[in-house]
């Protein structure tokens, strides 16, 4: 790829020859995210709302049009879109908020690939309320078993909520079937969309999913800001369950009453430079062209792919079609400890992602207690990352052999 | 081979660790857990009746680091009392590997010896 977009990134800059494969962790930060962030902490670097001065409203301008720009980029509207702290913090607010509802006799449906941020709320959910919570599983080519979905998805199910892109295997869920299983029983639809919003297009009225969540990090943004899309007619019905300033309408000492959405949703003073960064990151991805990045992406994970696959005794962990891989890529190397994989892969400045990804229920499902060695890419990568991983790979093997 | 890390003994001892075993009866348990490897190891001992170790077993998953520190522990700790164990220290676990331990491979490197201390401390 001659077209490298390694120039936007300045990580290069100080490290040139690092093969960085863990975008799914956390993506790099283009020079214009980081500048957008000094910009507002050295120019307006003040509390956004009801400051009647001039750094205050620029900074609340600029808050703003972070939140249309980022509303724009999933097809939503302003008022539909709650800045949080990252896709952690936006499930468990969906959890607690939409548990207070739950009883026995419901059943929340998730599937057997979720990272433990949208597992574990749940699970909390299910203790307290003594609702059921089911796993749509996985068939033998890593994909989500839609028959299986529809024996899952019952007239008792309250809320379908999961993973849009495996964290660990790439699979792509068929959000459009298990969305349409979940109204036929009206039951609250979630997308986590941690690792499928850096590589998709998403829209949210094509998918017609209640509720959405992702971080900013893994979408070239700055650590601390994330965002929740709800429709708004669901986000007037959430209840908030954070509780304090900018949140409310009117307080007296013994009551209050909720400001407009989404504002009630955001109490205390936000990440301000998190979220006028994310609109940055928006604007730098736009610019660059998602459909660009897109196929960037697809050639390279091909190109990966092919390549690991040449090696003797890498198992991939995930679909044999490449075209099924969004973004991830993990492998198994029987006889060698993926903790020693990423020791001996970093001695030749390859970044990659080992363990179990905050997915160990799949991981004890799979039976590798070790986790796997995990390869994420984003739009700064080329096959020469792809080629100084392969000689770092066959150099493990052969140690271990 | 002439890699600082990954010495034949250390590759020996991953492919053919020492202990590796369940025993049937132990006077103590434990189970431990590694966040960087995100592995858990369970370790038992068994005490004779004048209080030193008559055998000692470790099972679970990990790196080839943890592997042979958890081989080389439980094979140095034999006929030792729990107050010799103690007196075991991390210079000591890390001599005995005799490999140059990163900052990020420490918890690997320590993860058999810690067990067996705060194993022995609990008793």
């Amino acid at each position: 790829m001659k077209d490298s977009l390694k120039q936007y990134f300045p990580l290069y800059t100080s490290s040139p020859d690092l093969a960085y494969f863990d975008t799914g962790a956390s993506a790099l930060k283009p020079q214009v995210v980081i500048d957008k962030i000094r910009e507002y902490y050295s120019s307006y670097g003040v509390n956004i709302h009801r400051g009647l001065y001039e750094a205050s409203d620029r900074a609340t301008t600029e808050h703003d049009n972070a939140r249309e720009i980022v509303a724009t980029f999933i097809n939503a509207e302003p008022e539909e879109i709650v800045f949080i702290y990252g896709t952690t913090h936006g499930l468990n607010m969906l959890a607690t908020s939409l548990g207070q509802e739950l009883k026995k006799g419901d059943n929340i449906v998730l599937t057997a690939w979720e990272h433990h941020a949208n597992l574990i709320p749940w699970q909390q959910i299910a203790k307290n309320t003594g609702a059921e919570l089911r796993f749509v599983d996985i068939d033998d080519d890593y994909q989500l078993d839609i028959e299986d979905a529809k024996k899952k998805i019952d007239s008792n199910t309250k809320i379908v909520s999961f993973g849009h892109v495996s964290n660990t295997l790439g699979s792509l869920a068929p959000a459009k079937e298990l969305i349409a299983l979940a109204k036929q029983v009206q039951a609250i639809t979630i997308i986590d969309a941690a690792q499928s919003i850096v590589h998709l297009k998403t829209d949210v009225k094509k998918l017609d999913v209640d509720f959405l969540v992702f971080s900013g990090h893994k979408l070239y943004g700055p650590t601390g800001i994330g965002v929740l899309y709800g429709k708004k007619e669901k986000l007037a019905q959430l209840s908030p369950v954070m509780f304090g300033g900018d949140m409310i309408l009117d307080v007296s000492y013994d009551s209050a009453e909720w400001n407009d959405v989404p504002y009630r949703f955001e109490s205390g003073t936000p990440n301000i430079a998190g979220a006028i960064g994310l609109g940055a990151a928006v604007k730098f991805i736009e610019s660059i062209g998602l459909q660009h990045i897109q196929e960037r992406e697809t050639k390279l994970t091909s190109y990966l792919i092919n390549q690991l696959s040449s090696l003797p005794n890498v198992q991939i962990i995930g679909s044999s079609n490449p075209s099924k891989h969004h973004g991830v890529i993990s492998i198994h190397i029987p006889g060698i400890h993926t903790h020693d994989i990423a020791e001996i892969l970093n001695r030749h400045n390859v970044a990659i992602r080992v363990g179990s990804h905050c997915a160990m229920p799949l991981m004890k499902k799979l039976g590798l207690p070790g986790g796997t060695a995990r390869f994420s890419v984003g739009m700064y990568n080329d096959e020469k990352d792809v080629d100084t991983a392969m000689t770092s790979l066959k150099e493990a093997i052969d140690i271990f052999k | 081979m002439d890699d600082l890390l990954y010495k034949d003994m250390i590759l020996d001892l991953y492919k053919h660790p020492l202990n590796r075993k369940n025993l049937e009866s132990f006077t103590t348990e434990k189970k431990s857990h590694n966040p960087t490897c995100g592995d858990l190891v369970t370790m038992q001992v068994l005490f004779d009746d004048d209080g030193k170790v008559k055998d000692i077993g470790h099972q679970g998953e990990g790196c080839a680091i943890s592997q042979a520190a958890l081989s080389l522990i439980t094979d140095k700790v034999k006929g030792l009392t729990k107050e010799e164990i103690i007196a075991i220290s991390e210079e000591d676990m890390l001599s005995m590997l005799g490999i140059p331990i990163s900052h990020a491979r420490m918890k690997c490197a320590l993860l058999g010896w810690n067990t067996l201390k705060s194993m022995m401390s609990e008793l």
